[in-house]
């Protein structure tokens, strides 16, 4: 099996009062083992869902997952039975959320809320579970983990309470770790210290990370791999080193233009006009067409497919139908 | 496209300026300590141009920007706009003044009322400060000015949940606009929106800087956003002024240890760009408890004997640009 995660044509809808929202509509992609998979895209274009659907924890009602597979070591969760999810939950597939302030529960000290996996899944008892548990946070570094184990998250600060969350995330050695926009709520100098954290514990533990954010500089220093996500759907998948040195979609193009770099002099930012269309009323066609600047007949009547380029790359759009694509 | 134009004289002016946040505490609600948010700040902009702030959390960079205009009362200090200082004006002179001054907040979803249309957010001041007469007029001007900001002129009769997070941010700015101000205090203007529209918020930004000769200070914590939309650029840390210097000046040759481990923790969008990245260790001191000396020394690689006691002067290493620190 060379694959740990492979996700087939995932789709996730919310059926709410207004209308059938196809938050992830056809997502494909693979995961090796001990590889770091970047997911990059803008506010709605269904990356945190994709994500939430392989822990099979998406809102239901109103959400469901409608159509699709994701093999986790070869096994569909989509049919997986509650229990079973239940142990591969923080076992087996663990997950970071973005938000380290609301993430942990305030009545409870840090020691108990990270002990109380290891002891589930681990079956190890409290005295065992809070050794284990100190470890975890010397990993991680944080200063005094012996006292620290008994405290609050109030008493911990943003960037210690990520670390916590790592920690809590880690201790059971998952297999697969989903880090959702890990470092978007923490300022630049700690935002540093959590990705070399992250990093270093990849090479240690040889965890495979599932990288959600919005940043591409955090994916150009985290990922291998990255996928480009745009209204539900992957519109472009390439090594990290190929994307940035040639971008292929005009989605993708855009994305990386239109941040200020620290080392150009351009006068005015390149944009992407428009906005991300209403997921409600989705247009025909390529769903980036209204906001592409290369957009031709083709692009509003039909969605391209997602062609396989060389090796490691696949482009959905049809400027890139014609040059070698095959499926 | 024409190049900016910067006037020698300053239009604004701020002198050691302090602003603490009593801590109240005990049955009797005494004040039992300050939050030191601004400790001895002092810089000034001249007339069209960008002074871009950067900083981390609570290095208070906003709460400069809020004392500067009087939304926030000063605890010491001097702010001169136009050579006259705003805390001795009275009363009147300063609702005069309001009108010239105005701010662009950071989020675009609570700082507009949900309740009220495009055209009364924008219209309100317009009619309280006697500029238009509600109605017809305002309604004009409105539209005017939401037109400039990239809005048609038949959203004047929505309500902001019919826009999106870019469209609310332009109606913000329209806000500030629309009392045809002279100096804006711009706060994380683009820190809620996505990369795409973050560029389009900033081109906005610049093209009605050069259409009306606007002076901006632009806070922010994106590093690269900053370095694209200003002339000079001021670094905070824990309440204090460490670094200022022209733009181009500071990210080639940054002199204070902060603002060298700031530049180097970015994140650059080349994944074959190998950098010696500087981690700062710990996180930042509270502000209601700062270290003594220079405030920065608890973190800092290069701290000295004398960096815990003395604290640093303000000073100019070069033309332009000035640093706190005991190695410069």
């Amino acid at each position: 099996m060379k694959y740990l995660l492979e996700v087939k044509n995932l789709q996730t809808h919310f059926f709410t009062e207004d209308g059938i929202v196809p938050a992830v509509d056809g997502v494909d992609f693979e995961l090796e083992p001990g590889q770091t998979l970047g997911i990059v895209g803008e506010s709605g274009c269904g990356k945190s869902v994709t994500s939430v659907s392989i822990l099979r924890l998406v809102p239901n009602p109103p959400g469901r997952i409608v159509g699709g597979e994701i093999l986790f070591e070869g096994k569909d969760l989509v049919k997986a039975t509650e229990s079973e999810m239940q142990s591969i939950r923080g076992n087996d597939i663990a997950m970071i959320f973005q938000e380290p302030m609301t993430s942990l529960n305030p009545v409870f000290t840090i020691g108990k809320q990270i002990s109380e996996a290891i002891m589930l899944h681990q079956k190890l008892d409290k005295k065992a579970a809070k050794e284990r548990c100190v470890q975890m946070l010397k990993l991680v570094g944080i200063p005094r983990a012996e006292q620290a184990v008994d405290e609050y998250p109030h008493q911990f600060s943003g960037g210690m309470r990520q670390r916590a969350m790592i920690a809590m995330a880690l201790s059971c050695n998952p297999k697969l770790l989903i880090a959702d926009e890990p470092t978007t709520a923490l300022d630049v100098t700690i935002q540093a210290q959590i990705i070399e954290l992250m990093k270093d514990l990849k090479e240690k533990l040889n965890t495979a990370i599932m990288l959600i954010t919005h940043d591409l500089g955090v994916v150009a220093e985290m990922a291998d791999h990255v996928i480009v996500m745009y209204a539900g759907r992957v519109v472009e998948e390439a090594d990290v080193i190929d994307l940035f040195k040639d971008p292929k979609h005009p989605y993708t193009i855009g994305l990386m233009k239109s941040k200020p770099s620290l080392d150009g002099n351009a006068k005015r930012l390149d944009v992407i006009p428009g906005a991300v269309p209403n997921p409600l009323a989705m247009p025909k066609g390529c769903a980036f067409h209204p906001r592409c600047s290369h957009a031709m007949d083709i692009c509003k009547e039909k969605m391209p497919e997602l062609n396989k380029f060389g090796d490691n790359r696949k482009i959905r759009c049809w400027l890139h139908e014609k040059e070698g694509g095959e499926k | 496209m024409a190049e900016k134009l910067i006037e020698t004289n300053d239009l604004l002016e701020v002198k050691n300026l302090k602003k603490y946040f009593p801590i109240k505490g005990g049955f009797l609600k005494k004040t039992i300590g300050h939050v030191k948010a601004v400790e001895d700040v002092s810089f000034t902009i001249k007339k069209g141009e960008t002074l871009g702030i950067v900083g981390e959390s609570g290095c208070g960079k906003s709460t400069t920007g809020r004392t500067l205009l009087r939304l926030l009362e000063k605890t010491d200090g001097e702010v001169y706009y136009d050579g006259r200082e705003i805390y001795g004006l009275p009363k009147d002179e300063m609702i005069k003044l309001r009108t010239k001054m105005q701010i662009v907040f950071q989020d675009p979803y609570s700082s507009l009322n949900p309740r009220k249309t495009v055209s009364q957010i924008c219209g309100e001041a317009l009619v309280e400060h006697g500029l238009a007469k509600k109605g017809k007029e305002v309604n004009e001007i409105v539209s005017d000015v939401i037109q400039k900001c990239g809005l048609a002129p038949y959203h004047i009769r929505r309500y902001p949940h019919e826009f999106s997070g870019g469209q609310r941010q332009r109606i913000g700015i329209a806000r500030a606009l629309a009392l045809n101000p002279e100096f804006i205090v711009c706060d994380e203007p683009v820190s809620a929106l996505d990369v795409s529209i973050q560029s389009q918020v900033i081109n906005l930004l610049m093209d009605l800087q050069e259409e009306m000769g606007l002076t901006y200070l632009f806070i922010s914590h994106d590093l690269s956003v900053v370095k694209h939309i200003s002339d000079r650029i001021g670094v905070m840390y824990l309440g204090s002024l460490v670094e200022l210097a022209p733009k181009d000046d500071l990210y080639a040759e940054p002199l204070h240890p902060y603002t060298q481990a700031l530049l180097s923790a970015i994140p650059i969008a080349d994944p074959t760009y190998k950098k010696k990245r500087i981690i700062l260790k710990g996180d930042i001191p509270s502000p209601a408890n700062p270290p003594l000396g220079c405030r920065f020394h608890t973190r800092c690689p290069y701290a000295m004997d004398k960096c815990k006691t003395e604290v640093p002067e303000f000073k100019e290493a070069k033309p332009g640009h000035f640093v706190a620190c005991h190695l410069v």
